[in-house]
C-alpha cells in the first residue's frame, strides 16, 4: 500500500524550501521503488520546524523538522517512511506539546487535510455547517451567529450577527458578500494560513453567509502579495462548483452562490472596507464617509456585508456545533478564539489558536520560547502597524478586547511583533509615520500632511535638535491625526508613535520614567 | 510599442468589457502578460470602460503593484516592515541596495534586477523575508541573498 507524506504548500513553508523537499521525497522514492501518496497540505503552524514533513503510520502522523532538500536522503536511510529514528524526527504530530495547548476551532484542519479536496474536507467534518444553514431561515443563521458572540477578526471587533442583521433587513434585488483577504498588518498571516490550507471552509463560511443575508455572489478581495493563496483558493473554488457546493443549486437546496477572487494592488489602505469596495468597483481606494454603512450601501450601492477570512472562516463551526459551543469559549465579551500570529524576534514563530484570556507572557514564553536572538524581549507591537508597543510591564494583560483598550493598546487581527533590547523605539515611531505617509489614501489632512511632518519632526528628535519643543510637536500631531481623521489609518498611526514615547522615554532622549 | 502588444492589450480589454468592477482584475491581466500597464493602453481601456483617461490614470498610479514603466528581468522586493525589521531586515536592505548599485524603484544597470520594497509579504513567521517574482524567501541572510541575486542574473 502506498504511503502517505505530508509536506506543506503553505507560502512560510514553500520560503523555506518545501518544494524541494517535496521533490526530493518524491525522487528519492522513485528511486527506491517505494509507492509514496505526497499530500501538499497547509502548515500546522510550528514554523521554526518547517519545513515540517509527516508520515501517516498506524500509530498516528510522525513529524520530521525542520527538514531540508539534503536532508531528504537520510531520512529515507532511517526508515522515516515507517516512522524511524532520525535526528528530525519529533514523535507524533497530535503529541506535539506546542499543539495540544491550543484550542483549535476555525483552525481545526489546518495542515491536516488536503486543502483543494473536498473529499478530504468532507470527511474532516467540512460542510456540517453548511448543511446545518440550509435548513434554516436566514434569521435563525444570523441568530446562530450572533449567539455565538463572534466579533469581527479584521481589527475592529464589531459583533458579526448584528453587521449579518443589517444586511438581511435591508430590502435589494442584489446583495454581495465581501470577503477582506488584504490582510496587510505587518506580523500577520492567519488568513493566508487558512486561504492555502483550508480554503474551504472559507468557501463555506461565505456560501453561509449568503443564505443567512440573502446574498448570491461573493468576492474574495486578496491582496496581490499572496500569489500562493491565490492558487489554492482558485483550485477550492473549482472543487467547490464541481461538487455542488457553489454555483445555482447548492447541495440540491435549489439555493444559490458564487464565489470569485479578485486581486488587491498593494495598497495598504484598501484593507479598510469602504476603501475596499471602491477598489473592487475599479477605482482607486480611497476611503468613503460613513454613512452609508456598507451594509446598506455597499459594493456597486448594494447591501454587503464585508468581513475578514477569519470571521468567515469561523461562521462554519459556529453552525454546525451551535453558537452556545463557541461563546463557551474565551473571556469577557471576547468570546471564543483567537488565532495569534507569533512574528519578529521570537524563536519559536507560529500560528496559536487559544481562547481569549491567554496572556502574552503566555505566548511569548511558554509557546514562544523567548527571543530569537536570546536576548531580552523589550517591546511587542500587538495588532499591526496601526497597534501600540507594550513593554514588559504590560507582558500579564490577557488577550481581550477591552482588557486591551483598557491599557491603550488593540489586539487588532492578532499579530504579535516582538523586539529585543537592540530596538530603537524612535525609530520605530519614525517608521509609523512613515508608513502611513506611504500608504495614506490622501482624503484628510491631518493622514496626509501629518504623516509627513510627522516623519520630519522624529528626525529632528533622532538628531536631538530642539529635544521638547519637537516632542510637544509630536504629541499635538498625534492630538490631530487622532482627532480629525477620517479612517484608522491616520486616527491610530499615533497609537504606536504615542506608546513608543509613554513606554519608552529613553529612546526619545527623556528620562526613564519622564513623560514629555 | 509594438503593434503585438497592442493587439494583446485590445485582446484582454474585450475578455473584461463585461466583468463587474472590471478594472482592476484587467489592469492585473495587462500587467502580468506585459510585465507593466503602458501609457499607451489608457485610453482605449477608457473608452471600452466608459471612463476618462485621468481616471485610468488614476487608478494605476494609486496602486503600488502597478507599474507604468517595464522593469528589469526579474523584481526582487525586501520585506521593510516591522517583524521584517525586528529581525534585522534593514541591514538586508542596505546590503542588497549596496550590491545592486541601485535603490527602491531602480533596475541594475545589466536590467537583471528590479528592487521594490514590499510591506509584508505574510512570511512574517521566518522574517526577514523577500520575494524574487512570486516566490518568497524566508529568514533570508546575505548569503540567501547572494543566492537569489546570482540565480536572478543566471550565474
Ligand atoms: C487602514 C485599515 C486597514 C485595514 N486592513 C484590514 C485588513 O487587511 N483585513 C481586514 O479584515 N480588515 C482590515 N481593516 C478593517 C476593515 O475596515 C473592516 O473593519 C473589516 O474588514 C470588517 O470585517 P470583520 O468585522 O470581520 O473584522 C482595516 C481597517 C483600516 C482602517
Ligand atoms: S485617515 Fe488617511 S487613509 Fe484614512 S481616509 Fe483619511 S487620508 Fe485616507
Ligand atoms: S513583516 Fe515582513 S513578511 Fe510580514
Amino acid at each position: 500500500m502506498a504511503i502517505t507524506i505530508y509536506v506543506p504548500r503553505d507560502s512560510s513553508a514553500l520560503s523555506l524550501g518545501a518544494n524541494r523537499v517535496a521533490a526530493n521525497i518524491q525522487a528519492e522514492a522513485d528511486k527506491s521503488g517505494v509507492e509514496i501518496h505526497l499530500i501538499r497540505n497547509g502548515s500546522r503552524g510550528l514554523f521554526w520546524l518547517e519545513t515540517m514533513v509527516e508520515v501517516r503510520t498506524s500509530k498516528g502522523r510522525v513529524a520530521y523538522g525542520p527538514v531540508m532538500p539534503k536532508d531528504v536522503a537520510s531520512l529515507f536511510d532511517a526508515d522515516f517512511i515507517n516512522g524511524g529514528a532520525h535526528p528530525l524526527h519529533l514523535g507524533l504530530t497530535d503529541e506535539m506539546a506546542w499543539l495540544k495547548k491550543q484550542e483549535r476551532l476555525t483552525f481545526a484542519r489546518v495542515g491536516i487535510t488536503d486543502p483543494v479536496s473536498v473529499e478530504d474536507y468532507v470527511a474532516h467534518d467540512g460542510f456540517k455547517g453548511l448543511k446545518n444553514a440550509l435548513t434554516k431561515s436566514g434569521a435563525e443563521i444570523v441568530k446562530e451567529v450572533t449567539d455565538s458572540g463572534l466579533r469581527g477578526r479584521g481589527g475592529a471587533a464589531f459583533p458579526t450577527g448584528i453587521k449579518w442583521n443589517t444586511v438581511l433587513n435591508a430590502p435589494a434585488d442584489q446583495k454581495y458578500i465581501v470577503c477582506n483577504a488584504d490582510e496587510g498588518d505587518s506580523g500577520t498571516y492567519s488568513d493566508r494560513m487558512i486561504m492555502e490550507g483550508d480554503p474551504l471552509v472559507l468557501v463555506e463560511g461565505m456560501t453561509i453567509a449568503g443564505l443567512a443575508v440573502g446574498a448570491t455572489q461573493g468576492y474574495i478581495y486578496l491582496r496581490s502579495e499572496y500569489p500562493d493563496a491565490l492558487v489554492t483558493l482558485n483550485e477550492a473554488i473549482a472543487n467547490a462548483y464541481q461538487a455542488g457546493y457553489l454555483g445555482e443549486d447548492i447541495c440540491g437546496s435549489g439555493q444559490c452562490f458564487h464565489l470569485e477572487v479578485r486581486r488587491a494592488a498593494g495598497a495598504y489602505v484598501c484593507g479598510e472596507e469602504t476603501s475596499l469596495l471602491e477598489s473592487l468597483e475599479g477605482k482607486r481606494g480611497v476611503v468613503r464617509f460613513k454613512p452609508p454603512l456598507p451594509a446598506i450601501e455597499g459594493l456597486f450601492g448594494k447591501p454587503t456585508v464585508v468581513n475578514n477570512v477569519i470571521s468567515l472562516a469561523t461562521v462554519p463551526i459556529v453552525l454546525d456545533k451551535g453558537g452556545k459551543f463557541y461563546q463557551d469559549f474565551g473571556m469577557g465579551r471576547s468570546r471564543g478564539t483567537l488565532p495569534i500570529q507569533l512574528a519578529g524576534n521570537i524563536k519559536q514563530c507560529g500560528l496559536v489558536e487559544k481562547a481569549f484570556g491567554v496572556t502574552l507572557r503566555e505566548l511569548l514564553y511558554d509557546f514562544g520560547g523567548g527571543s530569537a536572538s536570546g536576548k531580552p524581549i523589550r517591546a511587542v507591537q500587538v495588532g499591526g502597524p496601526l497597534g501600540a508597543y507594550l513593554p514588559e510591564s504590560q507582558f500579564d494583560t490577557p488577550l481581550d478586547y477591552e482588557k486591551f483598550s483598557e491599557i491603550w493598546a488593540v489586539l487588532g487581527h492578532g499579530g504579535i511583533v516582538a523586539f529585543d533590547d537592540t530596538v530603537d523605539m524612535a525609530k520605530m515611531a519614525r517608521y509609523a509615520f512613515e508608513f502611513c505617509a506611504i500608504e495614506s489614501c490622501g482624503k484628510c489632512t491631518p493622514c496626509r500632511i501629518g504623516s509627513t511632518r510627522g516623519v520630519e519632526v522624529m528626525d529632528k528628535i533622532i538628531a536631538k535638535q530642539d529635544h521638547a519643543k519637537n516632542i510637544t510637536l509630536v504629541r499635538d500631531l498625534s492630538d490631530t491625526m487622532l482627532n480629525g481623521s477620517l479612517c484608522a489609518l491616520g486616527g491610530m498611526t499615533p497609537y504606536p508613535v504615542l506608546s513608543a514615547i509613554n513606554h519608552f522615554p529613553e529612546d526619545f532622549g527623556l528620562k526613564k520614567g519622564q513623560v514629555a | 510599442m509594438s503593434d503585438e502588444i497592442l493587439v494583446d492589450i485590445d485582446q484582454h480589454i474585450e475578455a473584461h468589457v463585461n466583468v463587474p468592477g472590471a478594472l482592476m482584475p484587467l489592469l492585473h491581466a495587462i500587467q502580468d502578460d506585459v510585465g507593466y500597464v503602458p501609457e499607451i493602453s489608457y485610453s482605449r481601456i477608457a473608452k471600452a470602460l466608459n471612463l476618462s483617461v485621468a481616471e485610468v490614470h488614476g487608478v494605476v498610479t494609486f496602486y503600488h503593484h502597478f507599474r507604468t514603466h517595464a522593469p528589469g528581468k526579474h523584481i526582487l522586493q525586501i520585506c521593510r516592515a516591522e517583524s521584517c525589521q525586528a529581525m534585522g531586515s534593514e541591514a538586508l536592505e542596505a546590503y542588497v541596495k549596496k550590491t545592486l548599485g541601485v535603490d527602491y524603484h531602480q533596475t541594475t544597470a545589466d536590467g537583471a534586477i528590479t528592487l521594490e520594497p514590499v510591506y509584508c509579504l505574510g512570511n512574517c513567521a521566518c522574517s526577514p523575508a523577500a520575494s524574487i517574482d512570486d516566490q518568497v524567501c524566508g529568514r533570508v541572510d546575505v548569503e540567501r541573498v547572494n543566492e537569489i541575486i546570482a540565480e536572478a542574473r543566471g550565474a
